[in-house]
């Protein structure tokens, strides 16, 4: 791995909260990790055509209603942090300048 | 009742010819669990009330003359599958009080033949991780040698088995999660073919890789357990339907077995490997033809799977942010809940891999990462698909070794991987694999087992059950 690993910003796009301790430790085993891996770039295999010849399909299901709606708000509400009635409530996400 | 060597095959006799009943069986497997468990730790929760109940409603079942295989039959269930009512907590923070909204597919086919569930069983959390080491409650206990781990991550659910504190039991396996502390544990495990098992309910760790499978005294219980749990699911994008090719593959056994030897020899202890070569030797008496096998791609197994497994977590752990279920840690705005909520909630493992998996799909890295993994993939997979034009199962060590000591290897992530060099490749591949008891090696004055593991093609899971029976009776 000749490029130095920029942690802080990996855990910034993943939504994670790094102390300065774990930041340290983090800037050494994620670059081990890497160049442990490296090791397939001396395999064959081109990335061109990921699809072919591995068998895979796409599954789609029939256009229509699964199942009649609201039949499963209450368990799934239930579960949530904080909710006002059948809506989960969260901090607000845009701010009026 | 002696717990520790009862199967369920013997079990469903005893049960139908009422020679005790299901309540006196689970009752037997409670007072195992309170005997043992303290030191073992293999339960996070044990549901003596529900069980004892479930057990009744199976005692009038069979008074009816309804017995199905699993009626009656105790099993511990891994924290990661779901039981609607129930806590299921994949042994993180995140979700130390989440209670399923809805069961798993295998939960309800088990009710359905009035299954028993004793509890749910410790593992790494999330399933990342090889010993149970990464639990958030705590390490789970090999029963072999309590100093050492069980194997991970369904490492309570291989704990539960091995000390008679369950009949059999469900984990999943990503990269041996199965098959590894099976091997460690002295007990039988499957991963299925990929797609054989519903996976509605259980909780994604790497969505390509996945599969739900039995962990059990006996090949012969391994099958049945698997016979119960596997079929199409609608709910489940990934089942396979029940006429694919990779579910009615029926294959006559040619009794023809091959060995990858180069890469048998890259890292396994020795005794592990002339235990190996033993079991082989074995084979060859019974009847069977040993080849060298050539797979020059299986060798890079290992990095494939550190790439693409860390790419999956990545993705799915995005869903856990506090929002919709599980911690919420409040904050003054929605994206300090976001990322408060995951450091109090996520373990060092788990942050390790989204961090390695955001890495290898980031702009300018995922072509050199993420994508050349995903073409050496498909280049094991068709090493898979010519080697078993010739042979009916591939034979490797499950682990390279036996049981490790508790904190041997749990400070040094590259270690902990190493333990899965010989297991990962069946996921790649999606190949069925099993782990069968093949003997012990000494460690330290104690007889640690050490696992026979055997890959056969895509819904050759019955090429398995043989050779592995076979495995069984030749000890």
């Amino acid at each position: 791995m000749g490029d130095k690993v920029d942690v802080a910003a990996l855990a910034k796009l993943s939504r994670l909260e790094v102390s300065a301790e774990e930041l340290r430790a983090l800037e050494k085993e994620i670059p081990d990790i890497l160049s442990f891996v490296e090791t397939i770039k001396e395999a064959h295999g081109s990335t061109s055509s990921p699809r072919a010849g591995s068998g895979l399909q796409n599954v789609m299901r029939e256009d229509g209603e699964p199942h009649e709606s609201g039949k499963y708000t209450k368990e799934l509400l239930d579960a949530a942090p904080a909710r006002e009635g059948d809506r989960i409530l969260v901090k607000q996400v845009i701010k009026r300048k | 009742m002696d717990t520790m060597q009862l199967t369920i095959a013997e079990a469903r006799r005893a049960l139908d010819a009422k020679e005790y009943s299901a309540l006196e069986l689970t009752e037997a497997h409670l007072d195992a669990i309170a005997k043992k468990d303290g030191e073992i730790h293999a339960y996070l929760e044990v549901w003596a009330d529900s069980a004892r109940a479930e057990a009744k409603k199976a005692d009038e079942m069979i008074a009816r003359g309804e017995a199905m295989p699993l009626t009656g039959i105790p099993l511990a269930i891994k924290d990661n599958i779901l039981i609607e009512g129930r806590i299921v907590s994949s042994a993180s923070k995140i979700l130390e009080s989440y209670r399923a909204s809805y069961s798993a597919t295998v939960i309800d086919k088990l009710r359905a033949q009035g299954a028993v569930f004793l509890g749910r069983t410790n593992m790494d959390e999330f399933a990342m991780g090889s010993s149970t080491e990464n639990s958030a409650y705590g390490t789970t206990k090999n029963p072999h040698d309590l100093a050492r781990v069980p194997g991970g991550s369904s490492g309570g659910s291989a704990a539960a088995v091995a000390a008679g504190m369950a009949m059999g039991a469900l984990g999943s396996d990503t990269g041996g999660s199965i098959r590894q502390p099976a091997s460690h544990c002295g007990v039988v495990g499957l991963k299925p073919t990929y797609g054989a098992v519903s996976r509605l309910g259980l909780m994604s760790m790497g969505s390509s890789l996945d599969q739900i499978g039995p962990l059990a005294k006996s090949v012969e219980d391994a099958r049945t357990l698997l016979a119960s749990i596997s079929g199409y699911d609608e709910n489940d994008s990934t089942s396979l339907p029940a006429n694919s090719e990779q579910r009615t593959a029926n294959r006559k056994l040619r009794k023809v077995i091959g060995v990858p030897r180069a890469f048998v020899k890259s890292g396994v202890e020795t005794d592990v490997l002339a235990l190996f070569e033993e079991t082989l030797a074995r084979l060859e008496k019974a009847g069977y033809e040993i080849r060298d096998t050539e797979m020059p791609n299986v060798a890079y197994s290992l990095p494939v799977y550190y790439v693409i497994c860390p790419a999956e977590v990545s993705t799915n752990m995005a869903r856990y942010d506090g929002i919709r279920y599980g911690l919420s840690v409040p904050a003054d705005t929605i994206q300090h809940v976001y990322t408060k909520t995951r450091r109090a909630g996520f373990g060092a493992e788990v942050r390790r891999r989204i961090l390695t998996g955001t890495f290898v799909l980031s702009s300018g890295y995922a072509d050199a990462y993420y994508r050349k993994a995903r073409a050496v993939r498909q280049l094991i997979r068709e090493d898979f698909r010519r080697a078993f034009d010739a042979v009916d199962a591939i034979a490797l060590p499950t682990a390279p070794g036996p049981a490790f000591k508790v904190g041997e290897k749990s400070q040094d992530p590259l270690a902990m991987y190493a333990e899965d060099i010989f297991s990962v490749t069946a996921n790649l591949s999606g190949t069925p694999a099993i782990s069968v008891p093949s003997g012990t090696v000494e460690r330290e004055g104690k007889s640690l087992p050490v696992g026979f593991q055997l890959i056969a093609a895509h819904g050759a899971e019955e090429t398995l059950f043989a050779i592995g029976s076979d495995v069984e009776n030749i000890k």
